[in-house]
This record gives C-alpha cells, sequence and structure tokens, in this order.
C-alpha cells in the first residue's frame, strides 16, 4: 500500500514538473515584459518583478520599431486580423462546399480528386514560393494584403476541404436521396439538412484556419511589403531590430501580443483547437 | 436545364480544381523545371541538366542545412514520442485535475514559432538568461551557452521544437488509449496482469497507427522548420544552425539565386514525398474499397 501511494505522488511529482516545463516560458515572457531594463540587468530570469511596469507593453505597441518604422506592433496586428478574417471565412465556405461534393455527391473521378488535394496538405510550401511571387507579381496583388489573402485561401484548401469532407461522409447518403426526390437541389439540400448541423466542424475549420494564418510566417515574409506585413513578421524584425538599446521588455511584450489572439481562441475553444489538430493527422 | 442540375456538383468543384492543378501541381512543375535551367536572379527556361543539383550537393552550407535536419529531425521526433507518449500513459491513470493538466501540456501548440523562438532565445541568452540566473544563485561554474556555440546551437531547436510540439503528441496518444477497449483491460486486470504489462502487451501494440500518424505530423513539421530557426537563431552562428528551408528562402530572396533555390526546395519535396507518400496510400486505399 504504501509504495502504491509512494508510486502515485511520483506520478504527481512528474506531471507537475512537465507543467512547469511548459509554462516556464510563459511565465518568463510575462515577468520580463513588466520588468525595467534595470532591474533585467540586475535581478534573475526568474524572479518576480520587484516593481510592476507597464510601459515595455505601450512602447511595444505603439512606438517599437520594426526595420525603420516606429509605429509598434499596432499597424501590423491591423494587418493580420485583415489578413486573417476573409482568408478564414473564404477557405472554411470553399472546404464546406467541397466537402459537401465529397462525402454527397461522388462522381466518377472524385477520389482521385481528393487524393491530389489531400497530397497538396503536404507539399512543403518551399516548393511553391518561387512562381507563386512571380504570380502575384502578374496579378498585380505583390506585396499586398489581398495577396496574402489569395495565398491563404488556396493553400488553405486542403485541409478545411478534409475537415468537412470527413464530417458529412457520416451522414447517410439516404437522407440526400430522399430530399432529391422532394425535388430539393444540391444547394438548397446543403442549406437546409448540411449547414444546420455544421457548427461543430464550422469551429474547428475556423480555428484552425486562423491558429494558421495568425501565425504564418514564410508567406508573410515571402510575400509582403512595408505596408502589408503581417504582426509575426514585424516581431520578428522588432527582436532583430538593432538601433538604440536591446530591450528586452519590450520584446516579450511585444511576442506576448503577437500571440493573445490565438491563445485567447485556445483557451476559450481548446477542444475544437485539438480536434482541428488530431482531424489532419487521425484517418477521419 | 437538366444537364446544367446535374452537373452543379462539378461546377462547384471546379474553382478549386483550377486552383490546385495551377498553384499546387503547375507551381511545383515550374519549380522542378527551373532547377533544371542555369536561372540566377531571373528564370531562365532553357534546360541545362542537373549543374544545380551537383552544385547543390558541392555547397558547404547544404551539407550543413542536410545534417542538421537529420540530426534535429530525428532528435525531435524521437524526444516527442517519447514525452508525449509518457505524459499520455501518466495522465491515463485517473490524475486529478487532468484538464488543467491537458491544457497546460498542450498550449505551445497555439503559438507562433516566431513568438516560441523569441521567448527561448531569450531564455537561453548566456548573459541574462538561465545560465546568468543559475549562477546568481551561486553555482559560478554553470554553463549553458549552447545558443551561441556553433556545434551546440542546433540543439537549442530540438529543445523549443520539442516544447511546442510535444504536447500535441501526448494528445495524440491519449486520445488513442481512451479509445482501447476496456473490456480487454478488464478482463487482464481480472487476471491479475500488471499495469506495465497491460501496456506494453496490449494496449501499445494496437496504437501502432497512432505511432505512424504522430511519426508523420513530427517528420511533416521537422522538415518545414523555419519560422524557429529564423526567430531563435537566424541560422547561425554563421549558418551553423540552417536547415534546408532556411537554405532555400536565402537562396531565393537574399542571394538572388533561384537555381539553387528551386532544386533546394525540389530535395525538400523529395524527402516529404519518401515520408508521406506511402502513408497517404495506405490512407486512402481502404476507402476506396467501401
Amino acid at each position: 500500500m504504501t509504495s502504491n501511494t509512494l508510486l502515485r505522488w511520483g506520478l504527481y511529482g512528474i506531471l507537475i514538473l512537465f507543467a512547469l516545463f511548459y509554462l516556464m516560458p510563459l511565465f518568463v515572457m510575462l515577468t520580463t515584459s513588466l520588468k525595467s531594463l534595470e532591474e533585467i540587468r540586475t535581478g534573475s530570469l526568474l524572479a518576480l518583478p520587484r516593481e510592476i511596469t507597464f510601459a515595455p507593453w505601450a512602447e511595444a505597441w505603439s512606438t517599437a520599431c520594426a526595420g525603420t518604422q516606429c509605429e509598434g506592433l499596432r499597424p501590423f496586428f491591423w494587418n493580420s486580423v485583415l489578413m486573417a478574417v476573409p482568408a478564414v471565412l473564404l477557405s472554411t465556405i470553399v472546404g464546406a462546399l467541397n466537402g459537401y461534393v465529397f462525402a454527397q455527391w461522388r462522381f466518377r473521378g472524385a477520389n482521385l480528386f481528393f487524393a491530389a488535394i489531400l497530397f497538396g496538405c503536404f507539399i512543403p510550401f518551399q516548393v511553391v514560393l518561387l512562381p507563386m511571387a512571380q504570380m502575384l507579381g502578374l496579378m498585380g496583388l505583390a506585396g499586398t494584403i489581398p495577396g496574402l489573402i489569395f495565398v491563404h485561401v488556396i493553400y488553405g484548401l486542403g485541409f478545411t476541404t478534409l475537415f468537412f469532407r470527413n464530417y458529412y461522409v457520416t451522414i447517410p447518403q439516404e437522407l440526400v436521396r430522399a430530399a432529391k426526390v422532394d425535388g430539393a437541389g444540391f444547394f438548397r439540400i446543403f442549406w437546409s439538412i448540411f449547414l444546420p448541423i455544421s457548427l461543430p466542424i464550422i469551429t474547428v475549420s475556423v480555428i484552425w484556419q486562423f491558429t494558421q494564418i495568425w501565425n504564418d510566417f514564410l508567406f508573410g515574409v515571402s510575400f509582403s511589403g512595408p505596408g502589408s506585413q503581417p504582426v509575426t513578421v514585424a516581431l520578428n524584425n522588432i527582436v532583430n531590430s538593432t538601433t538604440g538599446v536591446k530591450a528586452y521588455n519590450v520584446d516579450m511584450a511585444a511576442a506576448i501580443i503577437a500571440a493573445l489572439p490565438t491563445l485567447l481562441v485556445y483557451v476559450v475553444a481548446g477542444k475544437y483547437f485539438i480536434r482541428g489538430l488530431t482531424a489532419g493527422s487521425v484517418k477521419g | 436545364m437538366e444537364w446544367l442540375e446535374r452537373n452543379v456538383p462539378k461546377f462547384v468543384l471546379a474553382p478549386s480544381f483550377v486552383a490546385i492543378l495551377v498553384f499546387v501541381y503547375g507551381f511545383i512543375a515550374w519549380t522542378a523545371w527551373i532547377s533544371f535551367t542555369k536561372s540566377r536572379l531571373m528564370p531562365r527556361y532553357e534546360l541545362d541538366g542537373i549543374g544545380q543539383y551537383e552544385r547543390l550537393f558541392a555547397a558547404p552550407r547544404w551539407d550543413v542545412a542536410m545534417n542538421n535536419l537529420f540530426i534535429f529531425g530525428g532528435l525531435f521526433i524521437v524526444i516527442s514520442m517519447v514525452i508525449g507518449l509518457m505524459l499520455a500513459i501518466f495522465l491515463d491513470q485517473k490524475i486529478r485535475a487532468e484538464g488543467v493538466l491537458r491544457t497546460v501540456y498542450l498550449y505551445p501548440m497555439a503559438l507562433s514559432l516566431i513568438v516560441t523562438g523569441t521567448a527561448w532565445k531569450w531564455i537561453l541568452n548566456p548573459g541574462l538568461g538561465i545560465q546568468a540566473a543559475v549562477r546568481s544563485w551561486g553555482f559560478e561554474n554553470f554553463t549553458f551557452d549552447w545558443l551561441i556555440r556553433p556545434e551546440m546551437a542546433i540543439y537549442t531547436i530540438v529543445l523549443a521544437a520539442v516544447w511546442q510540439a510535444s504536447g500535441f503528441v501526448m494528445a495524440l496518444f491519449l486520445a488513442g488509449l481512451r479509445s482501447v477497449d476496456t473490456e480487454i483491460i478488464r478482463a487482464a486486470q481480472v487476471d491479475g496482469i500488471p499495469t506495465h504489462r497491460i501496456y506494453s502487451a496490449i494496449i501499445i501494440p494496437t496504437m501502432a497507427p497512432i505511432f505512424l500518424s504522430a511519426f508523420i505530423v513530427l517528420a511533416h513539421l521537422a522538415i518545414k522548420a523555419f519560422d524557429l530557426v529564423i526567430a531563435l537563431t537566424n541560422g547561425g552562428p554563421g549558418y551553423a544552425t540552417d536547415l534546408p528551408a532556411t537554405y532555400m528562402y536565402a537562396m531565393a530572396f537574399s542571394r538572388g539565386d533561384l537555381g539553387q533555390a528551386a532544386s533546394s526546395a525540389m530535395i525538400m519535396m523529395g524527402v516529404i514525398f519518401a515520408i508521406v507518400v506511402p502513408y497517404l496510400y495506405s490512407e486512402l486505399r481502404p476507402r476506396r474499397d467501401q
């Protein structure tokens, strides 16, 4: 009995140790962002701030320099919002319709096309980076937010289609057949039978796409111009900005600001976030 | 009219079909073509054999990048799997506050790798981070300066990447553990088989598909790793922590060497092909005879 209790204690000990490991960077970011530079130089990384200051947050938001531009993260944060919202909505709508076709309106060659889409989820984006840069130039979208929206919709399609297809495939085909007999068409059936039951998978798709697009760096750094950089690119520029004294507290505040939207989504809707993560990797 | 009605599903798919055809497969073909030309700053379309690939494999920097991919990829996948499986098994022991712990383990996955890199760069900074903290506690000789040592810096990327992804592996394994038939486990318990034997002989073998999924996802993350390196080490010191993805980016956007960028991208794609195609094939096959 005692050895069993000891085992239990050990179990909890290890689990808590790992929890501390995962929490440590967040703790360090938060405490560092609330310290003055003076306190950072003299104090310890893991110490709580002796005197809490919000000045680094204000600086990170509105005056920190990213390269030569010293307007803080604010304009880039809004760039990310303007980019993510339409891209998430568009890719989810298109993915829902695609998934509906693949699950319920099979035709010859549909399986092959689905496999082709699925494979598109796995390509390393480096392989499309060069031609996409050329294409965006030809379309007049180089260095613009619409250009980034376009790119994110195209390369997000695979996953959203996969989500909806795997969700709708569980709905019996008799339902569609019966609705067809009653004279309902393609869109009518989607609108009045499939859409009303789709809330969970819409949530999964929206959260997945939002996290992906908000956190994207590769497309942002490759295809954005000075006025259209997303927040991740600006954060990296602020951190690597070499002008003036290195303001670690501002860097950390900026990092938290950039992370807040996706962190918030995770805290509020973690269940759906996990479903999105596993839907892509576990057979639906 | 009826023809139109019947073909609505195809019309709905058509834009995506064209998009995937052009922007995935067409673009791959374009990159492949360029990788066989003498393109430098601007794309050129006359084919010129495998010169770019010869240059690529002769480049010391690419050599470092590929070596790093194997070190980083190997360690990242193995450590994340070990930690993930261990945490999943431990959490499966009717732990109080399981929900809270799960949330804590998984939240890094919601963060941008740029944020992760920024945080770890600060923590690993020898002058002000962990090393300085431990020294201030009285261990004057404590050294933890991997970030600035060329031969060790790649391990800091492993550390940060494991921190980010191991909770996700835990979630995958935990879902797998929970889906094992409880009847079998109860029967084994009734027979007096010890818990560790139940895990090693009954539960873990039935989770083979989940090991495979986790491996595919992690390998995929490793090959695409780009943001984290940029934020944590920017490929340095020197190019000690270059990975294929950062090599490709440097060639494409700062060196203006499209031929090298294209050929390195094709190699990355080849590596992913080799891992993912057998997996996708086995995933899709049973669906076909449904």
